[in-house]
């Protein structure tokens, strides 16, 4: 006994001196993180002061974060399929999928945008473009759900997209790889001056609704990103484009044999004037149009044909190439719309452009060139300023509304921030690791919210916990309302995220909807009480309006379902209270399981293959009796004569 | 040393109490498969009057409403609260049997106007802070009463129909 605790007081006293010491090592820097912990603290029950939306790249979705906590709030299906709700899944949200192509269970999210009025984010919707099969959506900011998503024909990689201009008139969608447009069978190798980049302009109505009103059928280069121009060049757009070579194989060398590729500079109301008057061309090209409609809760699928195409020469003063160094990523435009930031992502300058010489350049006709017969403004009479060797590899800028702009460096992995004006770097943070865009929330507006600066970051590699070969990617948060910028924490997010949008939580909270009113459902299998509860069969389609409450579904027991039917399930949440959704599933069923928000109603297909009689239930663990809400379905043989019988509590 | 000594045996004794502790637990034995359960055992303590069946005339519940003076009884309001009632209220009350959750026949025999109008326009806030609807969850089997966001001026409906049950 003695021998024994002796040896445990020796390992206790030696734990106890480790664990001193190490105190003692860390005291200085135990203090500064403390105080970087309080920036980031959101006290148990109290709310982030913004929220942030992540694009979730090739997740397809938004995920949204507080901040300056990190805490992952939502993910918003956009252009997946989600079977934690059913979203592309449930009857009412296939249609959101649909394609020019058929349906699409996937997509590649790129860069959210708030909507704006007067430049300033008014927290309407955020909207979202997808890369691959180009398309945009709009996500309401009162449900957080996909209320619409068009489809952009002629165009290829939708990337230079989806941003608004001031007063959310219009939103642009780009072709990142050129392509024939009209599309047809051609020899890849001919693609010099046959390939095209059509740039589309989406309208927004005041309810939110989008219209393809035209296409810029520009010059077969890469459009790669764009901002709207804004305050004093608001009905601009600019758009970096690389790949001026027009090569079409190994592009990592081919496309970036050129000093100098464009910015292309686009006066959007002359072009929308002319085509309101009347200017343009129908050109073919099919493409989808989906609506989610908030009082039947479902989505509609248009296919459309045809848009009107602008050839960029038919409409004098409006097109203008501007020169940039070797291969420009990102294309930013400061709060005053002054000042356009190109990012020659091989170059190590950052080019500053002037609004207002742009405008004098144009007026002067002082052109160096042209290409395809669009004018070629000069280098040297637009530029604004340089910022000299800040980094390697800049790619995106945002303004914190002071006079600052940050800069990513994806290469040399940190941000500068540098003032515009007189174009000297003020400071640079290293983040951890590659980072591609940055946002500032309202950074993308007239009003930016100085505050914080997120990192989104390409590569993760020790910053957490390892997770096998695939991690999430790391953000960092940074507080930049001092000179300096300070890094105050890491948070994983989901999937990529290209870019995010940021907006002052108190703007759209207050707004967020809590449950649908039932009284203004109009799902055509809407079942309002238990008493409009009904099951009926037409041929081998079978229609089940069902209700769900805590904790029961009514009818709970069905029988007369065949082998071979093919059964609907309409189920319609009969709760009117915030935050108390239902689940429903059923075995056998090829589908995912639908969430169904109080007030809603959803569908799924069932489509029963063996006799039996299979149980369903409720998914999201509902109260109490949460165990309790289920029920029954009997199968018959698909030659039976069971009848048609559907009860609860056997009324 | 001796110090070190003592709190090893305290913690040895913690140790072996917490894992020696194995009680015999005297299983009742269960049937299974039986197709009804006919045998009612009432000791003393459940023949205590049920919630559901207390009365309790006083007691104005906590919630939104202090105070509703009851005239004639008005039957279009009734009749629009029998309509509410029916769209709201049915999937877990049936107005002559108990279904899920009491049924309101007489029920302003037994309770206030206020307790009736606080618990469908706060039944959250009711169960929390009223011990006779505290009691009614635990007596209706943890079944939660759903706020179905009525108006007051709906629930005050809904009230008038009660009175014609």
């Amino acid at each position: 006994m003695n021998t024994i605790s002796k040896y445990m007081f020796s390992i206790i006293a030696f734990v106890l001196i480790t664990s001193c010491g190490n105190n003692n090592n860390s005291g200085n820097t135990g203090a500064m993180n403390s105080s970087k912990a309080e920036k980031v603290y959101v006290a148990p029950g109290e709310h982030d002061e913004y929220y942030a939306f992540f694009s979730g790249g090739y997740s397809g979705n938004i995920t949204v974060a507080g901040l300056p906590s990190g805490r992952m709030l939502k993910e918003i299906p956009v252009f997946s399929q989600f079977p934690t709700s059913g979203y592309g899944y449930s009857e009412e949200t296939k249609p959101m999928l649909n394609t020019s192509f058929g349906f699409v269970p996937w997509g590649d999210a790129h860069h959210p945008d708030i909507s704006q009025t007067n430049g300033e984010l008014d927290g309407r919707w955020i909207f979202i473009n997808e890369n691959n099969t180009p398309r945009i959506a709009r996500v309401s900011l009162e449900t957080f759900e996909t209320e619409e998503i068009i489809e952009l024909p002629n165009s290829a990689g939708n990337h230079a997209s989806s941003f608004v201009t001031e007063n959310t008139e219009f939103i642009v969608a780009g072709t990142r790889f050129a392509v024939p447009n009209p599309q047809r069978d051609m020899p890849i190798s001919e693609m010099k001056g046959q390939f095209k980049g059509p740039l589309s302009f989406v309208s927004i109505a005041d309810n939110g609704r989008m219209n393809l009103e035209f296409q810029l059928n520009m010059p077969g280069f890469n459009y790669d990103l764009a901002h709207p121009g804004r305050n004093k060049s608001h009905g601009w757009f600019f758009f970096t484009s690389y790949n001026t070579e027009e090569a079409n194989t190994l592009m990592e060398v081919n496309a970036s044999q050129n000093d100098k590729d464009y910015i292309a500079a686009v006066n959007w109301q002359k072009i929308a004037d002319f085509v309101k008057n009347g200017g343009g061309t129908k050109m073919a090209g099919k493409y989808a149009h989906n609506v989610y409609d908030e009082k039947t809760h479902t989505a509609t699928s248009t296919i459309k044909d045809g848009v009107i195409t602008v050839d960029p020469r038919d409409v004098k003063g409006a097109v203008f190439y501007i020169p940039i160094p070797k291969s420009p990523h990102g294309c930013d435009v400061d709060p005053s719309g002054e000042y356009i930031v190109g990012s020659g992502k091989l170059s190590t300058d950052l080019s500053v452009y002037s609004f207002d010489k742009i405008l004098a350049a144009i007026e002067k006709e002082d052109f160096v060139d042209d290409s395809y017969g669009i004018p070629v403004l000069s280098y040297e009479n637009t530029i604004a300023g340089v910022v000299a060797q800040p980094g390697l590899g800049p790619l995106h800028t945002e303004f914190d509304g002071l006079g600052n702009a940050y800069t990513t460096f994806f290469i040399s992995s940190e941000v500068v921030k540098w003032k515009l004006g007189t174009w000297e770097v003020v400071d640079r943070q290293p983040t951890f690791y590659s980072v591609g865009h940055l946002m500032i929330p309202g950074g993308n507006s007239r009003k930016p919210f100085g505050k914080y600066m997120v990192a989104m970051n390409k590569i993760t590699k020790d910053r957490y916990l390892p997770t096998g070969p695939e991690l999430e990617h790391s953000a960092q948060l940074y507080d930049i309302s001092g000179e300096k910028m300070e890094l105050l924490s890491d948070f994983p997010t989901h999937g990529e995220p290209h870019y995010a949008a940021g907006i002052r939580a108190d703007i759209i909270k207050d707004k967020s909807k809590k449950y649908y009113e039932l009284s203004e459902n109009e799902h055509p299998y809407v079942a309002k009480s238990e008493s409009e509860a009904k099951v009926t069969r037409n041929g081998n389609e079978v229609h089940i309006s069902m209700t769900m409450i805590r904790s029961h579904f009514s009818p709970d027991n069905i029988e007369g379902v065949k082998v071979g039917d093919k059964v609907y399930l309409h189920m319609t949440n009969l709760e009117q209270d915030f935050d108390v959704p239902h689940g429903f599933s059923i075995i056998g069923a090829n589908t995912s399981e639908i969430l169904v928000m109080p007030g809603q109603t959803k569908t799924i297909v069932w489509e029963p293959k063996r006799e039996g009689v299979w149980p369903f239930y409720c998914t999201d663990f509902c109260s109490a009796l949460h165990q309790e809400m289920q029920g029954y379905i009997r199968v018959s043989a698909a030659n039976s004569n069971t009848p048609l019988k559907f009860t609860l509590d056997d009324e | 040393m001796k110090i070190t000594l003592k709190l090893l045996t305290v913690l040895f004794v913690t140790l072996l109490i917490s894992c020696g502790g194995k009680e015999e637990q005297k299983k009742e034995p269960i049937s299974y498969g039986k197709k009804e359960v006919t045998v009612k055992t009432e000791s003393a303590k459940e023949k205590a009057t049920p919630a559901s069946k207390k009365i309790d005339l006083t007691n104005k519940g906590v919630g939104p409403i202090s105070s509703i003076s009851l005239g004639e009884i008005d039957t279009a309001m009734a009749a629009e609260g029998e309509e509410i009632f029916k769209k709201m209220c049915t999937a877990c009350h049936r107005p002559n049997k108990k279904f899920i959750g009491p049924s309101p026949q007489g029920l302003l025999e037994r309770r206030s106007p206020e307790w009736i109008m606080n618990m469908i326009l706060d039944p959250e806030g009711m169960v929390k802070n009223d011990p006779l609807a505290k009691e009614l969850l635990i007596e209706f089997n943890g079944s939660p009463m759903a706020n179905q966001n009525l108006t007051e001026k709906e629930a005050r409906a809904v009230l008038e129909y009660f009175r014609t049950l």
